[in-house]
């Protein structure tokens, strides 16, 4: 290797990063230090809810923690976790040396810790109570947000920013990436899906990042410059705000779950020893996903008191994503049929995702039935209910591509007993985590209480059971990642690594080049 | 974890007695049907899409556990090489969106229905107030004029929603851990902690009831189950519900606040109590005598100089139920939001800054003057102008119901 070809040495390596890979390798760290401290934050959480009463944190402090979970899950652990993927694997996959744009690619990693560093220097104040952290929910609606919001909802209003930009940024290199480095013959329908996902999800980023950027600039002319946009005193309207916020938030959740489906897509095929049933129409059903998430927003809003005809409407939207999530998992099911299967660790984690994610899609159709979904508003139905697509949804499909990859990656395979305890324990508490929020969330459990009455007791005290296995599981991937990421224990492994694996980035030596494809294959 | 065994044998109980939710009220683990019609027709709604939902899981997952156990390669299962077929695919699109159609259409029909708030024969406008919900009577069978509006509180008190302490440990001394005993029965805690208030809303039964929603500050969410109504309070705004508790169903139905609305969200109770049209003419009566008089008493106690034992003395209830919540029994407050009373600058200050901070409030503290009667509120202002070894630097430590007024 010339001295142009190789990385720079030291910390130059990862502060000028513009490789692809090392700053895959980053941003999936990066991810997992948050999913670690999110996971913390709502550790504090399940052990205040573990008993009625209040007994570990006050009311106000509990909603921070809530506030603070949901955004660095949301922004910090889950985003993260797909953008550094995409780093990692899309160049491999469409047969490119590298990201297309590598200097804006170092900028949009290296805002993240900035960013994050504002919400957690704010949580810390106020574990050593000098002044609040943001406590309105991660959704943080107007007028408890503007008008009520402590002063760090200022550093919050910023790390906003900071992280939207970040994210545009990453989405654009991913676009320009997709459509200009292709491999000579790849053409678009013969993408692999985890990279037709990834186009579909960075187009919905830069569509709504920019909603978000609009909402916190309100909020913050509303706070500090006069103006009324959410204030019913001076003319603006409170509802306005969730308006915005659900026109972002809701494209929004699936920007944290379309490239699930790719990397899943990738993954049983794999174990199956078949091709992947009906692609042509998991990409129509991902992109007619996309196109209906910008017109359910406000099923958020059925109890604001919208107007029949747009609760009617939107009743109607939400019920039709079904249709091509359906399909989704349809196609799935009949790639495993008539299959040759095999359970290694990154099958374990896609199966147990189907499985678990549809769970998930399934409460999420009850939820769409406006009358029904007046009553599971704001309740820990709801709470299952995204925590069902999130953790063992996103959150599966990024450690089950972890675990796919992460051979390809380091040239090793990682510890495959400790990985399938992983699996077992994660699965295991993962369920007994959030499967009874359904009983107690339809029992009429409020989400968001810091303290609970009586009736809700003995659920809760299993939830939080549930919670601190779910967490100390991590760990082990914890162990697993540094045994072979720092300490390069593991067998060595071929260039193919798994037996049905198709795809260009198994063409690749393992460990993969530090220019992918120096020369670019042709697909056929 | 003493208590791990008592739970793990208690699962077997409660799901051998599953079904007879009354009894085993702790392990409910579905909506409740309610007492209307609409909520019957919610709740018939729900359990179809459940049911939905079920067959569907069975068929999906019974076939991938089918191919998980019959298909694999420890078995010697070849893999066979199909990846599309045009009329399934077909199919699996068009049947989901059958089954959607045929679940829309009632769901519609409900939805409709619910939205109808015509021909009610009282009307009550409800205002949710961080953390409490304002009832005002609007009109009864055309009447109008009620003048009849009062404040529902919660009534748990405050020592038994133990307060926390972060700095000691995951389970500090004298919380609830020690008053959760191993029979799952809480001794310092009745069944009705934190879901009962000092005045519950009373509506009559068989008759329809409008309410109009809004709210003073922030977004509350006002939620009977029973009913199978919630809806948002939003400052600025006016939201409409309607329910119809039908005759004989009379008794006293709870919910809770279901959207964040600030640090005492999980302390904002809804209870509501339905009775017979004769009883809520004859509690309308009374209710409306009994508020008379009481404005004719704050009225009159302009004029009358009270002691300062007396203020003392009820300035110290009402602060345990308004004031507390923020400011803690001890006055010690949560600072920074809320700050400390013991000591502080408001408290010591002039009077005139004092009582105007209690009547108009400021930041996330409520305006009692709106709330409280000039004597309440003087006595909450000499109440603490002297406990907690205040001593106010203007020497005036008692505060006469006329002084609030002016």
């Amino acid at each position: 290797m010339g001295e142009h070809h190789g990385p720079m040495k030291g910390i130059k390596r990862w502060l000028y990063a513009t490789n692809h890979k090392d700053i895959g390798a980053m941003y999936l760290w990066f991810s997992f230090i948050m999913f670690l401290t999110g996971g913390a934050l709502a550790m504090i959480i399940r052990a205040e809810l573990m008993y009625p009463g209040l007994q570990l944190v006050d009311p106000n402090f509990f909603n921070q923690m809530t506030t603070t979970h949901g955004l660095i899950m949301v922004f910090g652990a889950v985003m993260p976790g797909f953008v550094g993927l995409a780093n990692l694997m899309v160049p491999m996959m469409i047969g490119a040396p590298d990201m297309a744009l590598p200097r804006l690619n170092n900028w949009s990693f290296w805002i993240l810790p900035f960013a994050f560093s504002l919400l957690i220097i704010a949580i810390i104040q106020s574990f050593l109570g000098i002044s609040d952290a943001p406590n309105f929910g991660w959704t943080f609606y107007a007028p408890l947000s503007t008008k009520y919001g402590p002063a760090s909802t200022d550093f919050f209003i910023f790390s906003v920013h900071m992280m939207g930009i970040s994210s545009i940024m990453g989405a654009v290199n991913v676009i320009v990436t997709i459509f200009n480095l292709r491999a000579p013959g790849m053409t678009l329908m013969k993408m692999p899906l985890f990279v037709w996902t990834w186009l579909i999800t960075a187009f919905l980023l830069i569509a709504v990042m920019p909603v978000l950027a609009g909402a916190v600039t309100m909020m913050l002319t509303d706070r500090h410059f006069g103006t009324s946009f959410f204030d019913a005193a001076g003319g603006g309207d409170p509802v306005l705000f969730q308006h915005v916020f659900w026109f972002f938030g809701h494209p929004e959740v699936y920007i944290m779950i379309l490239p699930a489906f790719g990397i899943v897509s990738a993954i049983i095929p794999t174990f199956a020893r078949k091709p992947l049933f009906g692609y042509a129409s998991m990409v129509y059903a991902t992109a007619s996903i996309a196109f209906l998430s910008f017109v359910v927003w406000a099923h958020h809003m059925f109890t604001v008191g919208l107007p029949l005809a747009g609760n009617l409407f939107y009743m109607y939207m939400t019920m039709l994503i079904a249709v091509p999530t359906g399909v989704k998992v349809f196609n799935w099911v009949a790639t495993m049929w008539k299959g040759s299967m095999t359970f290694e660790v990154p099958m374990l984690f896609a199966i147990a995702f189907v499985i678990l994610f549809t769970i998930g899609g399934f409460s999420g159709l009850m939820l769409a039935i406006t009358p029904v979904d007046q009553q599971y508003h704001d309740t820990y139905f709801v709470v299952a209910h995204f925590h069902y697509v999130l953790v063992s949804g996103a959150v599966f499909s990024i450690i089950a591509g972890v675990y796919y990859w992460l051979p390809k990656w380091t040239g090793r395979m990682y510890n495959i007993g400790l990985a399938k305890l992983h699996f077992w324990c994660s699965l295991i508490f993962v369920n007994l985590l959030f499967f009874p929020m359904h009983f107690v969330g339809l029992a009429g459990m409020p989400r968001r209480y810091s303290d609970y009455s009586l009736q809700f007791a003995d659920f809760n005290w299993w939830i939080s059971i549930g919670g601190f296995g779910f967490g100390v599981s991590q760990l082990i991937l914890l162990w697993i990642l540094i045994d072979i990421c720092f300490r390069k224990k593991g067998e060595a492994v071929s260039d193919q690594v798994w037996e049905g694996a198709e795809g260009l980035e198994w063409t690749l030596p393992s460990p993969a080049p530090y220019h992918s494809f120096t020369t670019p294959p042709v697909v056929k | 974890m003493q208590s791990f065994a008592k739970r793990c044998s208690s699962i077997g109980l409660a799901l051998a007695t599953v079904t007879s939710t009354s009894v085993f009220a702790e392990w409910q683990l579905d909506m409740t049907p309610g007492v209307t019609e609409v909520s019957q027709q919610v709740f018939d709604m729900h359990r179809t899409m459940l049911w939905w939902c079920v067959a569907i899981g069975v068929v999906v997952f019974g076939a991938m556990f089918y191919s998980m156990i019959m298909h694999r390669k420890s078995k010697g299962h070849e893999a066979s090489q199909f990846h599309e077929s045009t009329s399934v695919e077909i199919a699996w699109t068009v049947l989901p969106f059958v089954i959607l159609i045929l679940m829309a259409i009632p769901a519609t029909k409900v939805l409709i229905a619910m939205s109808d708030t015509d021909d009610s024969a009282l009307t009550v406008k409800i205002t949710g107030s961080q953390w409490k919900w304002h009832y005002e009577y609007l009109d009864w069978e055309g009447q109008g004029g009620l003048d009849l509006d009062y404040y529902s509180i919660l009534s748990t008190p405050s020592e038994e929603i133990i307060r926390p302490v972060l700095a000691s440990g995951l389970f500090p001394k004298n919380t609830a851990k020690d008053s959760y005993r191993e029979d799952g029965i809480y001794p310092e805690r009745d069944e009705l902690y934190k879901r009962d208030v000092d005045k519950p809303l009373i509506i009559p039964t068989g008759r329809k009831v409008r309410f109009l929603i809004t709210s003073d500050d922030v977004i509350h969410s006002w939620w009977v189950p029973d009913f199978a109504i919630k809806k948002d309070a939003i400052p600025g705004f006016i939201n409409e519900l309607w329910t119809l508790v039908p005759e004989g169903k009379e008794g006293i139905y709870r919910g809770q606040c279901a959207e964040l609305c600030g640090k005492d969200h999980a302390f904002m109770p809804v209870v509501v109590e339905a009775r017979s049209v004769e009883d809520f003419e004859k509690w309308m009566v009374d209710a409306r005598e009994a508020q008379k008089a009481e404005a004719l008493a704050a009225a009159n106690s302009l004029d009358k100089t009270f002691s300062k034992e007396e203020l003392m003395a009820e300035g110290e209830k009402h602060y345990v139920a308004r004031c507390s919540a923020c400011h803690q029994a001890n006055g010690q407050g949560l600072p920074p939001t809320f700050p400390a009373l013991a000591g502080s600058k408001v408290a010591l200050g002039a009077v005139a800054d004092h009582i105007d901070i209690v009547n108009n409030g400021k930041n996330a503290m409520p305006a009692f003057g709106s709330m409280l009667s000039p004597k309440e509120i003087a006595a909450i202002v000499t109440y603490e102008r002297n406990a907690w070894g205040n001593t106010p630097s203007d020497g005036i430590d008692v505060v006469q119901p006329r002084d609030v007024a002016k």
